[in-house]
């Protein structure tokens, strides 16, 4: 028996057909999906409010306000939700009442950047968890050329979001070359180089020659960038938006071009689908592994920039702030497709801004948390949705040969 | 048809080689300690403090020349190397207990080393009694993981299944003034998760691995949701369990060192002692493990024999997941006292290293929690005793470890063969 077969393999066979059947989700079940993340959420958001419970141990006095009480602070929640992320009603004007849109917008770009990376890997039939790690090592990578660097404006931001990207990923194909040449889980391997990343980029922030601040202390703190590296704010004081959005822009139509039009693309769909077969048509899967793990740490490492090149002050490894764990239920739930996955981080992204004119309206945000896990949990376990829907089963669908199988096959 | 005979010895005809992976890394750790930590090492005293102040008897401390200890050690570690090799020579591995004592000496040298001048020296009660408290909710979850693996589910939920127990246990603990009452149900909510996991990855063939993230998630999202909404209005009637109280074992806590650190313990830590021995013993010994082992191995085979497939893969799970609530309670009731936003830190996620680094199997598995329970001590102390010392790359080091295990560098790990696939009949 060579090693290979010795040590953890997930088979790649059953992780397709269900990555396939997330995939090939209709529109009807992601909507029921949605709707009952919320529903379910509200219920949360009631049975833990004080002025319900109140309402409620004097039902017979006043009914009517038991209910209504139940209705307000869901009405609360929500509509705080809705002001926070989509439009302040309360705004002097217009314009300024897209804030919270433009808001959004902010808190979605590293999140369908660092979500396309995910999603990038699922396609392949792996499950790369490590976006977090490739995150602290791109934002090690970007806040090394921001601050010790110094260059003109404008190449000295792209020199810093290119050294993230490569950074995150060499570091990604690090995962790449163990799975290739070794046969390791990529699950154990990227939960693994997590931690050592986020302890490599603290130990870089400690060392006066790498990253720490000048006069700086004992906690692990960067310089703030240079303002040339900076990623500028888009429409002036008063918005935080900044150029990162267009990061995403690009990213979105690099990954919807690579994985749809591109031969690479379709090699990585190939050995997604069925890697014995993406063999004997000659297709190096071993290679393949590596190429996909590393263009996905790319993905993360742009989402590293975003966070890097965007905060006014030093860096600390908080900056990383949960994306990479948030971008493995993005691209879930985006059914790691280009459109799916921003459609996700916007929802996400709202749901981040939002939180803040949540918490001002006395409503927990927290409660958006288990909305978010609940929606993906449905989309991802089909069964479920369809149990409580009373559904039907889906028949399977045959593939269809797109483009690039027909001229292959001549 | 002609008779086959069966002789012993025909069926082990490949002879496998030990690898000499281990006699080299024992061979290269020697020498660091050696030559950095002897030769070039500190110059200046060590104090080794064996005792508590708390104890009966009292060991005198134990002062050395840094340099000279360090040096006297590496040689040992040297000498035990060479031992190794020539157990590979004779195409033996090298046993167990050489590479366990290996291990201690390099961490006895790395101890004195870093605190060489301190004056507070090496607090040898304190930072093994710690480690052994840091490393219960790892062990626990460690359990949960080989338990369903070896009946061939990846369980990639144990850090919520931790985290679970740890907020049932400190609320129910709490609430009821009844600490063993609220680690039976913290037991019993983390078994209730498992059941999600079991029955969708069993029973409806979801993905394993996405099943696992998202009920971390989830558990995450609702734990933090009661933490900020319901625990934090009232936290004195609702999260402040206290502990256990440390229970001493009459004689042998008595023992020198030894006695405070293991016989003086919650009773998290003797349930340990009582888990994974049972374990170990239920997994090599009984029908039971066989039919576990079988299903993880081979499903298709399991079932032609009658094992029940499903059936055997969800009590697995099950069960396991109420010895990671288990360790959930450890965190809170056994050790902190109260329930902290998102307390188990990433120890699920650990807990799995932790099941391959010792192999799937019970004993080593412990083994390997107390290495990463070692480290966490030593990264809070190695800051007091000796500030100049890169702690962060300390941290890595046990990542760095299971890395290589799960490359295969270090000799042979292999999973289950059916760990993580589904089985259906056909």
């Amino acid at each position: 028996m060579s090693k290979k077969k010795e040590v953890v393999a997930i088979p790649e066979s059953k992780v397709q057909s269900v990555l396939q059947e997330i995939m090939s989700g209709d529109p009807v079940r992601i909507a029921l999906s949605i709707l009952l993340g919320f529903f379910i959420g509200a219920i949360f958001m009631v049975v833990f409010n004080t002025q319900v419970v109140n309402a409620w141990s004097n039902f017979g006095a006043d009914p009517g306000l038991a209910f209504s009480s139940v209705w307000w602070t869901i009405q609360d929640g929500y509509g705080a939700l809705f002001t926070g992320s989509i439009f302040d009603t309360s705004a002097g004007n217009f314009l300024d009442g897209l804030r919270p849109l433009t808001e959004t917008l902010r808190f979605a770009a590293p999140l369908i950047m660092a979500g396309l990376g995910v999603a990038l890997t699922f396609r392949v039939g792996l499950f790369n968890i490590g976006a977090t790690g490739q995150i602290m090592i791109g934002l090690a990578g970007a806040t090394f050329v921001s601050t010790r660097l110094h260059m003109p404006a404008v190449i000295h931001m792209i020199v810093a979001v290119i050294a993230a990207v490569v950074a995150a990923a060499v570091w990604g194909m690090i995962v790449g070359i163990l799975k290739a040449r070794t046969g390791a889980n990529e699950v154990i391997v990227t939960i693994m180089l997590n931690y050592v990343a986020t302890a490599l980029f603290t130990f870089c922030l400690r060392q006066p020659g790498l990253l720490l601040e000048s006069n700086g202390g004992g906690t692990p703190k960067s310089d703030h960038p240079d303002p040339t590296a900076m990623l500028g704010s888009l429409f002036g004081t008063g918005f935080n938006l900044h150029y990162g959005v267009f990061l995403a822009v690009i990213a979105v139509a690099f990954y919807w071009w690579l994985m749809e039009r591109s031969t690479f693309g379709f090699r990585f769909r190939m050995v997604g689908h069925n890697p014995s077969a993406a063999r004997a048509a000659g297709i190096k899967v071993e290679n393949t592994f590596v190429w996909a793990l590393a263009l996905s740490a790319g993905f993360a490492g742009l989402a590293a920039a975003n966070q890097g090149l965007s905060l006014d002050g030093g860096l600390t490894t908080s900056i990383e702030a949960g994306i990479g764990f948030d971008a493995i239920t993005v691209a879930l739930l985006g059914g790691s497709r280009a459109g799916g996955v921003v459609m996700a981080g916007l929802l996400f992204g709202a749901f981040e801004a939002g939180s803040a004119s949540m918490q001002v309206s006395g409503v927990s945000p927290e409660v958006l948390g288990v909305v978010k896990a609940l929606i993906v949990l449905f989309i991802a376990a089909p069964p479920i949705i369809r149990a409580i829907y009373k559904l039907p089963k889906p028949k399977p669908k045959a593939l269809e040969p797109t483009k690039q199988t027909a001229k292959v096959s001549k | 048809m002609s008779k086959i005979e069966v002789t012993p010895g025909m069926f082990s005809k490949v002879e496998i080689r030990p690898s000499l992976k281990t006699t080299i890394t024992m061979a290269i750790t020697g020498l660091v300690v050696l030559v950095a930590f002897g030769i070039l090492g500190k110059s200046g005293d060590v104090m080794f403090v064996w005792s508590d102040t708390r104890e009966s008897v009292q060991l005198p401390h134990w002062v050395v020349n840094s340099m000279g200890f360090c040096t006297v050690v590496g040689v040992l570690l040297l000498a035990m190397a060479a031992a190794a090799f020539f157990y590979r020579r004779a195409n033996k591995k090298s046993p167990a207990w050489l590479v366990i004592i290996f291990g201690l000496f390099a961490i006895m040298a790395l101890l004195g080393w870093l605190a060489t001048g301190a004056s507070q020296g090496v607090q040898m009660v304190f930072i093994l009694s710690n480690t052994l408290v840091f490393a219960i909710p790892l062990i626990f979850g460690g359990m949960a993981g080989i338990m369903s693996e070896r009946a061939g589910v990846v369980n990639i939920a144990i850090e919520g299944q931790l985290l679970t127990g740890a907020f049932v246990s400190s609320v129910v603990g709490t609430m009821t003034h009844n600490l063993y009452l609220g680690m039976v149900t913290a037991m019993i909510a983390s078994a209730i998760l498992s059941m999600v996991l079991a029955s969708l990855a069993i029973k409806y063939l979801v993905d394993q691995i996405i099943i696992g993230v998202l009920l971390n998630v989830l558990v995450i999202g609702i734990t933090n949701f009661l933490h900020s909404v319901w625990l934090n209005n009232d936290s004195s009637h609702l999260n402040f369990p206290g502990t256990f109280d440390r229970i001493a074992i009459p004689l042998l806590s008595d023992i020198p060192v030894l006695g405070q650190v293991l016989f003086n313990n919650r009773i998290t830590v003797y349930l340990m002692f009582l888990i994974v021995p049972t374990l170990w013993y239920v997994l090599f010994k009984t029908k039971l493990g066989l039919r576990a082992r079988a299903v993880g191995e081979h499903p298709l085979a399991a079932d032609t024999v009658g094992i029940n497939v499903g059936r055997t893969r969800f009590w697995w799970v099950t069960l396991g997941g109420m010895i990671a609530g288990l360790g959930g309670a450890a965190l809170t009731i056994g050790n902190v006292g109260s329930f902290g936003r998102e307390m188990s830190g990433g120890q699920g996620f650990i807990a799995l290293a932790v099941v391959i680094l010792g192999r799937w199997q019970p004993i080593y598995v412990t083994l390997s929690a107390l290495l990463f329970g070692f480290t966490i001590v030593l990264r809070v102390w190695a800051n007091q005793v000796s500030p100049g010392v890169p702690f962060d790359i300390i941290t890595m080091v046990p990542y760095l470890v299971t890395l290589v295990a799960v490359a295969g560098f270090a000799g042979r790990v292999r999973a289950p063969a059916a760990d993580g696939q589904p089985y259906t009949k056909e």
